[in-house]
């Protein structure tokens, strides 16, 4: 494998995900919510609500406002723009995004 | 740039913040904090006694430091200036450069100079620390004094009632709030403000403190009478922290204060004064947003923006107690010369207005509004943008006729410039300007403008402008559920039953657009539950519940959740209550006996909730869904099985009602209370639903509330046998299922339903919509498809398979961390995790 090619690391069947909805993954010590939206669109970000520092985010109703894929913490139902990880209340509190990816049916995230 | 900052308060940060955003490139910025924390909320200080923490009252966001590279110093006082040297020497001896410097160093509160004004358990009102010990205090205290009637000491005052004890105010002028209300005013205060159930005391000059006969002190007044109390908080006002400024030769201001001139400058041209330490034109301003206005103005001259001036500031205030409405605007004690007022005073409803117009009666000078202040923030941008008065000013304070609007100030008549939200600096053409950009709710205005984001103040006169604006531009303003929905919940409702809807994917294509959000989601699954009743957590239904409906129990802020078995009417064996406590000890759930008449088991993490729910089951106990917008609890007292007094079994009835109505879906959560007489043990005037016994049958009372805004139930009907009980029950709980709002509960659809109790009582007991028969059928149906949703849920595999905290490791959340307390366990504070880590 050349460096520069992303770790990609398994997270569970596509299956195991909800349409709708997100679960989380344990990841090198990193909580990392993934996401499973509309025409099985995948998307990770950190699952912590940098608001409340509870790991949550992945229990939170995703859908769309406006043209923002977002996720409302569960917490005080702030938003978090799955593409870009912003959160559109407070910029401050935004997130990180994951590049993720589905192959043979199986959901895999890169940390790098 | 080398930049020093004294002072972390509320002005220092915001500062700090405009620093940042001007990205001042090369600054090398410290600053330098003498409390303990970083800066936080002294506005909102009072709310660390109702359960705020620290944290939440911090004003510092996540990460600012690291991502601005500023050096934050806390713990550090700075002690010396040499101007000549350009340096700064703290408390513990260091001595730090810089090119400019900034003073945020706040006020100190005033003690007045009297003997024993410094015995133990005697306080000050101004930062977490004082607080903190005040609570101490208070916990071995049962009567506390504040001294100083103004704004603050009446926030103390309340304050300190809030802990419990008989608290008095001492005041030195004849009324309270003196520099703010009049006489009239303060007279209406004052009951207000007893009827809080403190005592007010005026025109009382302490001369010394001593120890007490009933009480740890005695205050003893100059007319020879004494006041005796366990705890003493002095807020006789504020002083300017200049002491920095006066030793190093910075000029100061006629009544104190560090002078600074219209670019927040002070005497030297290289120190910036901003926030209550300063004085500008000899004035000092106690509140914060001057503070912030100096806040920008120094950064952005400091960053070089030469024309960067501060003009001024608006000292109209309004009190922020619950219950006591106070405003002040401009010139409240009409002092200009050749003004004139108009009032308007209600003793029985306990309401005192006043206004204050310029001599040719064109111009708003002033106002006073006590007990109702809902026209303040018409009144203060009349003031502020010096807006033409109509013909009969005295309309504006003066209650509406019957059915009349008031002539209030459409938000067209404010200039674009007419700042609304004082706060954050946000003017009515910013707001337009967001509404242009595609803002349609005021949760959007706040994102973008963050108008109405600090003390809330300006929120409805901001919604007032947003919807003006919208209509100007043709935009409806409307009812709509949110963004996909172009429906009210009534009209959805109406929609999803009259075309058997069942599913969101099917009610999206059918009736709205893009993917739906965190409101139209749970709305659309109550609506399901209500008309359909299908397992909560079945197939794409469980995709639209939110998160305390998805794993059935309500979310904790650290992510755990409780569990909540039922107890129908209060009711528990001996066994039943064993086997709860057998799991909380189990697991390690902080147990707690709830204000629902149950038990609540707090702090179980996702994957435990199975595990614990399955032995709950066992041992015969139902959901109690305390986590859904449903049925909570039927509160009883012992009624006529047990009480000398009862009439009727009230517990039997209770349990009864509990069975019937458990696991109903509703726009917002629902309570009930049966009392077996009329003394009421079980406060069912206080509920959604209200039943009381008496000699001739049951009476039944609807649509009264506790909570955040307690309204006493209404009589629906009176004596009546059981099953008709049932029966009018049925069909005013399904009337509000289908007409409600979401989020609305029964005491505020009530108070928006048109034509109020006799329109209720039309539809349901005269049938005039011929409604009755579906109503009830309709709630037959939800009784007779109940299920414990947690049952269904253990025993369904896949849905299990859900309850994990990791989908790819079997660890249990090591964020989660908890401490002991009193005996159990609660979630640990960041500052507690911090130190454990
Ligand atoms: C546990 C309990 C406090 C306690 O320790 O006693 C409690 C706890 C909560 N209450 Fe309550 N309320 C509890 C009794 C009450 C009562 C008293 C009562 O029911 O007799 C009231 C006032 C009566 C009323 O509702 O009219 C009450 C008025 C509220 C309100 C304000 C409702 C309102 O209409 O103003 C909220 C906020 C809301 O629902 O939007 C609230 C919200 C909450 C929430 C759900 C806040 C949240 O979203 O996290 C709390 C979470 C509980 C949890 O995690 O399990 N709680 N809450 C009580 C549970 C009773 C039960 O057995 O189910
Ligand atoms: C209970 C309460 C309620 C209030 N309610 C309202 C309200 O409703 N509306 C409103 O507008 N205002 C209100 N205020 C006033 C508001 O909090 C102040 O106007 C605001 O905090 C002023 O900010 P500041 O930064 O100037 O001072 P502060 O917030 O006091 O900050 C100054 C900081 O500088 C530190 N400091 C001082 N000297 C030094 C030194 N030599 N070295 C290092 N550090 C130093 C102090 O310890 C302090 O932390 C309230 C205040 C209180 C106490
Ligand atoms: S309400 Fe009446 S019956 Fe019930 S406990 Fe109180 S006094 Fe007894
Ligand atoms: S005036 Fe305080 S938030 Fe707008």
């Amino acid at each position: 494998m050349k460096a520069h090619e992303p770790l990609w690391l398994p997270v569970c069947g596509i299956a195991d995900i909800l349409p709708g909805t997100g679960v989380c993954a344990l990841l090198d010590a990193r909580h990392v919510a993934v996401f499973r939206v509309a025409d099985d669109q995948l998307f990770a970000i950190d699952n912590i609500d940098p608001r409340s520092g509870a790991s949550v985010l992945s229990r939170g109703l995703t859908g769309n406002l406006g043209d923002h894929l977002v996720v409302a913490s569960p917490l005080y139902k702030n938003h978090f723009d799955l593409r870009t990880g912003e959160c559109l209340e407070s910029p401050e509190h935004s997130v990180r995004t994951y590049p993720v990816q589905v192959h043979d049916g199986l959901v895999s995230v890169s940390l790098s | 740039m080398k930049i020093i900052v004294i002072g972390h308060g509320m002005v220092g940060h915001k500062f700090l913040e405009e620093l940042h955003q001007l990205g001042l490139p090369g600054a090398e910025v410290t600053v330098l904090g003498e409390e303990s924390r970083a800066a936080y909320d002294r506005v909102h200080l009072s709310e660390f006694f109702a359960g705020k923490t620290a944290e939440d009252l911090s004003l510092v966001a996540p990460g600012f430091f690291p991502a601005s590279g500023f050096t934050l110093r806390l713990g550090s006082r700075a002690v010396a200036i040499d101007r000549r040297a350009r340096t700064v020497s703290t408390a513990d001896g260091e001595i730090l450069a810089y090119d400019k410097l900034v003073l945020a160093t706040g006020s100190y509160p005033f003690v007045p100079l009297l003997k024993g004004n410094d015995r133990p358990h005697s306080f000050v009102y101004r930062t977490l620390d004082d607080l903190e010990a005040m609570r101490a205090s208070g916990a071995v205290s049962r009567s506390g004094i504040v001294v100083g009637g103004g704004l603050l000491g009446l926030e103390c005052a309340k304050a300190l009632r809030d802990l419990g004890l008989q608290t008095h105010v001492v005041e030195y002028a004849p009324r309270l709030m003196a520099v703010q209300v009049d006489d009239d005013g303060g007279r209406i205060l004052r009951g207000k403000i007893e009827a809080l159930g403190v005592k007010v005391h005026t025109e009382r000059n302490t001369v010394d403190i001593r120890d007490g006969a009933t009480a740890r002190h005695r205050m003893v007044f100059s007319d020879g009478t004494h006041l005796e109390a366990d705890m003493i908080v002095f807020s006789a006002g504020i002083r300017p922290r200049d002491e920095l400024a006066r030793e190093n030769a910075l000029a100061v201001g006629a009544r104190g204060g560090i002078a600074i001139d219209d670019h927040c400058r002070t005497s030297d041209p290289d120190i910036y004064a901003i926030g209550e330490c300063a004085a500008w034109k000899d004035q000092l301003f106690g509140l914060v947003a001057p503070g912030y206005e100096m806040a920008r103005i120094a950064a952005r001259h400091l960053a070089g923006e030469a024309s960067a001036a501060f003009t001024g500031a608006d000292m109209s205030t309004k009190l922020k107690l619950m219950g006591v409405d106070v405003a002040s605007i401009g010139d409240a004690h009409g002092r200009t010369a050749g003004c004139r007022s108009f009032r308007y005073v209600d003793e029985c409803k306990q309401i005192y207005k006043k206004i204050v117009v310029s001599g040719d009666g064109k111009r708003l000078l002033g106002a006073v509004l006590v007990g109702n202040a809902d026209e303040y923030g018409t009144l203060l941008q009349m003031a502020l943008n010096g807006i033409a008065l109509p013909a009969d000013p005295e309309f504006l304070i003066l209650p509406a006729g019957d059915g009349k609007a008031k002539p209030g100030l459409g938000p067209d008549a404010l200039p674009d410039s007419a700042q609304i939200c004082s706060c954050n600096n946000v003017s009515k053409g910013q707001i337009a300007a967001a509404v242009a950009d595609g803002a349609t709710t005021i949760g959007q205005i706040k994102a973008c403008t963050k108008a109405g984001a600090t003390c809330g103040g300006c929120v409805p006169l901001v919604t007032q402008i947003m919807k003006a604006e919208m209509a100007r531009r043709g935009m409806t303003v409307n009812n709509h559920l949110c963004e996909h929905f172009p429906y009210s919940r009534q009209e959805l409702f109406h929609l999803i039953r009259v075309g058997n809807i069942r599913s969101f994917a099917d009610l999206l294509e059918k009736y709205g657009k893009g993917m739906g959000c965190d409101i139209c989601k749970p709305t659309a699954a109550s609506i399901f539950a209500s008309c359909w009743n299908d397992f909560v957590l079945q197939g794409e239904l469980a995709s639209l519940q939110d998160s305390n409906d998805y794993f059935l129990g309500n979310i904790q802020k650290n992510g755990t959740y409780s569990v909540v078995p039922r107890m129908p009417g209060g009711e528990v064996t001996p066994d039943g209550l064993i086997a709860v406590g057998q799991v909380a000890k189990k697991y390690g759930l902080y147990t707690k006996v709830t204000g629902g008449q149950r038990v609540d088991l707090f702090g179980a993490r996702v994957e435990q909730l199975p595990l614990i729910w399955e032995e709950l089951i066992a041992a015969g106990f139902e959901s109690g869904h305390a986590y859904g917008k449903s049925l909570r609890t039927v509160k009883s007292c012992v009624g006529s099985t047990g009480c000398r007094y009862g009439v009727d079994d009230s517990v039997g009835l209770a349990v009864e009602l509990e069975h019937r109505y458990k696991g109903l879906r509703a726009p917002h959560k629902i309570k009930f209370g049966v009392s077996g007489c009329t003394r009421e043990c079980a406060e069912a005037q206080g509920k959604d639903i209200g039943v009381i016994a008496t000699e001739r049958g049951w009476n039944l009372y609807v649509c009264g509330n506790g909570g955040m805004k307690p309204r006493h139930a209404e009589l629906l009907a009176a004596d009546l046998d059981k099953a008709t009980l049932i029966r009018l029950i049925d069909r005013f709980l399904m009337f509000y299922v289908r007409t409600a709002d979401r989020l609305q509960r029964t005491s505020t659809w009530r108070e928006s339903l048109e034509g109020g109790l006799d329109y209720l009582k039309s539809v349901l007991l005269d049938d005039t919509l011929g409604l009755c028969d579906e109503l009830e059928a309709q709630m037959q149906h939800v009784v007779d498809t109940y299920q414990c949703e947690w049952k269904t849920a253990v025993s369904d595999p896949d849905v299990r398979k859900r309850f994990r905290t990791f989908i790819n490791d079997e660890q249990a959340d090591p964020a989660i961390v908890f401490v002991d307390e009193r005996g159990q366990k609660r979630p640990a504070r960041a500052d507690e995790c911090a130190a454990l880590a």
